[in-house]
């Protein structure tokens, strides 16, 4: 009995070294293509393996950059849950804008997408432009806080206090009511970005005979042909533009923080990343600030793999 | 007579059809309908973008008139030359903000360019152990936002003395993951065959990356470019570059836009030009982008 044991193991080691002697020689061959990829590998691995994994270990310890690291558990996540008010509203204002935001943004990507692509070319071309602009001119969007400034002379006042709906000024970005509905607009309105430009090419690239076919089974109108034929062939690209909406809606900082100030009274419109910049770079503790991208990192991938599954069985 | 008649019409040079022939199951109560509906949303998409072009070229009394027009009445490009007047007059000059900018976008795009180029063409044309497991890996880092890494990323930063630096901003962005996950998938439509080819005539590796392969995925070029024009032209770089010298336009809008009312026409100005740069690399690249886009797909 022991012998057999011992004779198996031998084996599983020994192909084990063949499998190793295999690689080894398979990567003496490609020697070359290391030596392409190595540039972009190691940088690859310095600004973006890297800092996850310091992240998960700074998460773990108590750090301010001049103390080297002190290990102190759980305490970061337990405070951070617990005791940290700010937090939550942070984590509740990131959800709430991610919830509307992302998958709304992912809808109107792709339905403008699909609309545009019944467009002639060149008005298709330029459609595209039009629609693509408000996010690659990412700071156009403080010209937002000239149509909502908060006294009468702001574009949104004087339209509402004309009109009789208001008599005094509404303070847009001061007034915790209005802050987040009026940053949603904002982020909507630069939502159609990579996504947007990745489904564009996807619809013209599926093959016409498709339709063709489709027209002979009986297609009647085009949702019919949008759930039938469309949607299935696209299904990579949607993958992509999920990908691309996730890590937007939940990266959500610039325009609050731009549009409603840092910090933004009664913190109302602080979000996930508002935070971590606030114990980073403000007040340098950095293994608190760890935790907060920690939890902002685990809650990006998960939602990333739920929605692929989901993504999945578009069309099945 | 009748095979002369024949030949003419055979002859008759090939004319598109005016009206394009209608796919079978639209209505056209429908198309109307489309054409209004995104005519509509393609007004309020673009009327902020309209809204500050004007707000640019407007003199200073229109710019508090009331109630406001949107076009400007005398167009000037006065707040365009303010820019380059009153703050020529201060510590640090407009264009040295422009120059900034302009020096941290070339110098990242043109490094990404190269180092993802390379990278993506063996991943995308070689097999070799590891090579799936990197590309997943740069799918993930796709997955979530440069903000995560930010403080490790500063810590580190700070270790390699690049603090304070253009290399604090540059650099990064050479390992920026989506460029090179695009570069890598439209590579992969490359036929095979054109590489082998040249490599039975005897090119070396290099000679195939740079000779056969890249004049051939131009498409990503272009793609890979405005992506990343994007992105630096847009940075603002305040937690990396402490010196005033060293930072960004952008960081300069937010100076002018802070200082009040009387910067109104100048603060608009600085949008224009942080806005136009990106915008125009997209106008003019567009077919080829959306070329490379087509293959942007994320299979499993």
């Amino acid at each position: 009995m022991k012998e057999q044991k011992d004779s198996y193991f031998k084996k599983y080691f020994q192909l084990r070294k063949h499998n190793a002697q295999v690689a080894l020689k398979k990567m003496k061959v490609s020697k070359n293509c290391y030596i392409f990829l190595a540039p972009y590998a190691i940088l690859f691995t310095m600004f973006n393996v890297f800092p996850v994994v310091a992240s998960i270990y700074f998460s773990f310890t108590y750090y301010n950059v001049l103390e080297s690291p002190r290990f102190i558990g759980l305490n970061n996540y337990i405070s951070l849950i617990l005791e940290d008010d700010i937090f939550l509203i942070g984590i509740k204002n990131t959800l709430i804008i991610a919830v509307v935001t992302g998958p709304l943004g992912y809808i109107m990507s792709f339905l403008f997408a699909w609309l545009i692509n019944e467009l002639p070319r060149w008005v298709r071309s330029v459609a595209v432009v039009v629609f693509y602009a408000p996010s690659i001119a990412a700071n156009v969007f403080v010209i937002f806080s000239v149509f909502f400034r908060g006294d009468a002379y702001g574009y949104a006042n004087a339209f509402l206090m004309n009109i009789g709906i208001i008599d005094t000024p509404i303070y847009w970005f001061t007034n915790p009511k209005y802050m987040l509905p009026i940053c949603m607009v904002v982020i909507l309105w630069m939502s159609l970005g990579q996504g947007f430009l990745s489904f564009v090419a996807g619809l013209q690239g599926v093959d016409r005979a498709q339709y063709e076919a489709g027209y002979m089974d009986g297609v009647r109108n085009r949702w019919q042909e949008l759930w039938f034929i469309t949607l299935p062939s696209m299904k990579p690209m949607l993958m992509f533009g999920a990908v691309m909406s996730i890590t937007q809606a939940f990266g959500v900082c610039d325009v609050t923080m731009q549009l409603c100030g840092y910090p933004s009274t009664d913190y109302a419109a602080r979000t996930i990343v508002t935070h971590l910049f606030d114990y980073g770079f403000t007040r340098f503790e950095m293994g608190y600030a760890c935790a907060i991208a920690t939890i902002l990192f685990l809650m990006m991938i998960l939602t990333n793999k739920a929605i692929q599954s989901l993504l999945r069985r578009v069309g099945t | 007579m009748s095979k002369k008649r024949k030949i003419e019409i055979e002859e008759k040079p090939y004319r598109k059809p005016l009206v394009k022939k209608r796919k079978p199951n639209r209505s056209i109560a429908g198309d109307v309908a489309l054409y209004i509906f995104l005519l509509l949303v393609a007004m309020i998409m673009v009327f902020p973008i309209v809204y500050a072009v004007n707000a640019a070229l407007k003199p200073l009394d229109e710019l508090f008139m009331f109630p406001p027009r949107v076009f400007a009445k005398n167009p000037t490009m006065d707040n365009f030359a303010d820019l380059f007047v009153t703050m020529g007059k201060s510590w640090v000059t407009f264009s040295r903000y422009l120059f900034n900018t302009v020096f941290i976008t070339v110098v990242g795009t043109a490094g990404h360019l190269i180092i993802a180029s390379m990278g993506a063409f063996v991943l995308a044309k070689y097999e070799f152990p590891g090579a799936k497991t990197f590309f997943k890996l740069v799918t993930v880092a796709m997955m979530f936002s440069y903000y995560v890494t930010g403080i490790p990323n500063y810590i580190l930063i700070n270790k390699l003395g690049w603090i304070d630096t253009y290399w604090a901003i540059i650099i990064p962005a050479f390992a920026s993951p989506i460029g090179f996950f695009l570069m890598k998938q439209f590579m992969e439509g490359l036929p095979t065959s054109l590489i082998e080819a040249a490599k039975i005539d005897g090119a070396n590796e290099w000679k195939v990356f740079f000779q056969i392969v890249m004049p051939n995925v131009k498409p990503a070029w272009m793609t890979l470019i405005i992506f990343s024009v994007q992105g630096l032209w847009n940075n603002r770089a305040s937690t990396y570059i402490y010196s005033e010298e060293r930072k960004t336009l952008v960081f300069a809008l937010q100076q002018i836009q802070a200082g009040g009312i009387a910067r109104t026409g100048q603060g608009a100005a600085v949008l224009v030009v942080v806005m136009i740069v990106p915008i125009l690399t997209f106008v003019f690249s567009e077919s080829q982008i959306l070329e490379t886009m087509a293959s942007s797909g994320l299979k499993d």
